[in-house]
């Protein structure tokens, strides 16, 4: 029990230092930046109406209230993160004067749904077909599969993704390509509009799962026919015991260890593919509220999106660590 | 060193067809040094061509010659996935090599600030650094920021094998025969990660040019430059595949498809040469 919990302290550790560093390096970015947000803002306001110079100024103090600027660093820095705790990263301009946090937090589940459904449906179909390709090396129903998963896997999550959407938008129209739910259809909790979502999430989903799906399974059918050539599986082949019991509970088994501490490792990239995903398919996700807040030079809601994402993230990697004690005894013995 | 070459196209066909993509994909690549017009100005040709004699990719709303437009997008993005990945070897062999061998607390700073970088999601940070560079943001910027996200994953592996170089007979000898510490990691230790480095090389390249694919289509980049993900961001925003200019998204995403297989399978026959047991298999040992 004390190693689960000096495990659970350390990563613990790391994902304040995740969340720490993300944040400070965001800071500085903004910070050293040559460009001046306050009148990068005012250059827009301007740009779109008639102002007298006595409003511009008042806007000018106004918006330096705001962001914090032209105070000393540490000041500014601390300032930062006395907001970021209290999650007020100030008003969007996009959507004007809805708090950018709001913003965000709309965004989250469909961001959340997207990466969360395709992540579990990735990791389970990789490692289940790659430690099958391990343990059964001349089927050539696996093979092929192997073939055409490892095919996909280089490929950007943006090429696939706007491949599929050529496949699906123009050759065969079937599913919906854009937006998160029909038009037709009101929010709630009713049928109509649970099926909704899921048809509209049905091909961002599937292609963020074609990019990862090759990975898992290269990775899983090398362990697997690593472990197939050990003593101990010769020993329960000889001894009788069943097939499905060597594949799935010697086999498959240990070869999960390493797999799910791969899983924490890729859940910063697969986010990145989401915002892609979500960009190509129109998907009402923090991706293309991100993309939308950059265009408008919307400079609140770019930092609140990116603050939700790293802390998210480091987040979602603690939990999936968590998981690794689970299933490795040692962890917890240690 | 050649043989080794020979041994590979013999036995591995992975490797041969690797080889043979991105051999063409280099040659269509250098191939803008001869380009008789700057890949940058636009009307230049006839509009909205289809693919001819004259114009071999057709030529696009912008009017410019597919051809010699995506020979100059593949050099830049070539050049720039090349940028990033020598840059970031650097800093992998550095920090994989010295936490390996060094150990104790040097190895535990630096596996923790390893794991920082892994953890931390990329895409928002270049979106951020886009959001406040805006137009200073050209493709060597980039390429220094990708550099320092790009690192950790193989950093981690190159300590895995100094680890265990660490304790051979021959670094012992290196010690005691009064070598110091850089030089036994450079002349020592170097040599034996080579062939990591080299696989990791091609898969960095995949996924530098890959995040500036992305970052270009969103228009997130330089977007005059051409690159493969600038070309992409003109025919979205000229609707290419709506008014029916088809080969302005079709052959590039051909194209692409084509150097990323090349450099993965390349990358992927390089680990299993790497990884003896797997190559014994193949050979049917």
């Amino acid at each position: 029990m004390q190693g689960y919990l000096y495990f659970v302290a350390k990563r613990a550790l790391l994902m304040l230092a995740v969340i720490f560093f993300g944040v400070s390096a965001m800071f500085l970015v903004t910070y050293l930046s040559p460009i001046d947000p306050v009148e990068q803002v005012l250059g827009r306001l301007s740009a779109r109406s008639n102002l007298s110079p006595e409003a511009i100024a008042s806007t000018r103090e106004a918006l330096t209230a705001m962001f914090g600027t032209g105070q000393p660093m540490l000041t500014q820095y601390f300032n930062f993160w006395t907001r970021l705790l209290q999650g007020d990263l100030g008003a969007s301009l996009m959507a004007f004067p809805t708090p950018a946090m709001e913003l965000v937090m709309r965004g989250m589940p469909w961001t959340l749904g997207l990466l969360l459904s395709s992540t579990i449906l990735t990791f389970i179909i990789g490692n289940l077909m790659g430690g099958l390709a391990g343990y059964f090396q001349n089927n050539r129903f696996f093979k092929a599969f192997g073939i055409v998963t490892m095919g996909l896997q280089p490929i950007p999550y943006y090429i696939v993704a706007f491949i599929i959407l050529i496949i699906f938008g123009f050759l065969w129209p079937v599913l919906p390509i854009s937006g998160g739910f029909s038009m037709d259809v009101r929010p709630g909790w009713s049928w109509t509009f649970v099926f909704s979502v899921l048809q509209h999430s049905l091909l961002p989903a599937f292609s963020l799962v074609l990019v990862g799906l090759g990975g898992w399974f290269i990775g899983m059918r090398a362990l697997v026919s690593n472990i197939v050539t050990e003593d101990y599986v010769t020993y329960a082949e000889l001894a009788g015991v069943k097939r499905d019991t060597i594949v799935g509970a010697y086999v498959m088994r240990n070869a999960l260890v390493p797999q799910v501490t791969a899983l924490a490792m890729t859940i910063g990239g697969v986010f990145s593919g989401t915002i892609i995903t979500e960009q190509v398919f129109n998907y009402p996700g923090m991706g293309s509220l991100l993309v939308d807040a950059v265009n408008a030079g919307d400079y609140s809601t770019v930092l609140a999106v990116c603050t939700v994402s790293i802390t998210a993230v480091a987040f979602a990697i603690f939990v999936v660590d968590l998981l690794h004690p689970l299933l490795d005894p040692r962890v917890r013995a240690e | 060193m050649f043989a080794v070459f020979r041994d590979l196209i013999r036995y591995n066909a992975e490797f041969t067809i690797g080889l043979i993509l991105v051999g063409i994909m280099v040659i269509f690549a250098s191939l803008s040094f001869f380009a008789p017009m700057d890949p940058t100005l636009i009307y230049m040709a006839i509009p909205d061509q289809p693919p001819s004699a004259q114009y071999w990719f057709g030529t696009n709303s912008r009017g410019q010659d597919l051809f010699w437009q995506l020979s100059a997008a593949f050099k830049n993005s070539l050049i720039f996935g090349v940028t990033v990945a020598v840059l970031s070897r650097i800093i992998s062999i550095t920090v994989g090599l010295a936490a390996g061998y060094l150990g104790g607390w040097v190895d535990r700073v630096l596996m923790f600030i390893n794991d920082i970088f892994v953890s931390v999601p990329i895409f928002p940070i270049l979106v951020l650094f886009y959001f406040v560079l805006r137009n200073s943001m050209d493709s060597f910027t980039m390429a220094l920021i990708l550099a320092c996200f790009g690192w950790p994953f193989d950093a981690r592996l190159i300590r895995s094998v100094a680890l265990g170089l660490k304790h051979r007979e021959f670094t012992r000898h290196a010690v005691f025969a009064g070598m110091s510490t850089r030089k036994v990691l450079l002349e020592e230790h170097l040599p034996y990660v080579m062939p990591i480095v080299f696989s990791t090389f091609m898969n960095n390249m995949l996924w530098s040019i890959g995040m500036e694919v992305t970052l270009a289509v969103l228009g997130f980049t330089n977007i005059n430059n051409p690159t493969i993900g600038t070309v992409l961001y003109w025919a979205n925003s000229h609707s290419a595949m709506v008014v029916g200019v088809w080969w302005w998204i079709v052959i590039p995403v051909i194209l692409i498809v084509m150097t990323f297989l090349g450099l993965f399978l390349l990358a992927v026959s390089m680990n299993e040469y790497i990884d003896p047991r797997s190559r014994l298999r193949r050979m049917g040992a």
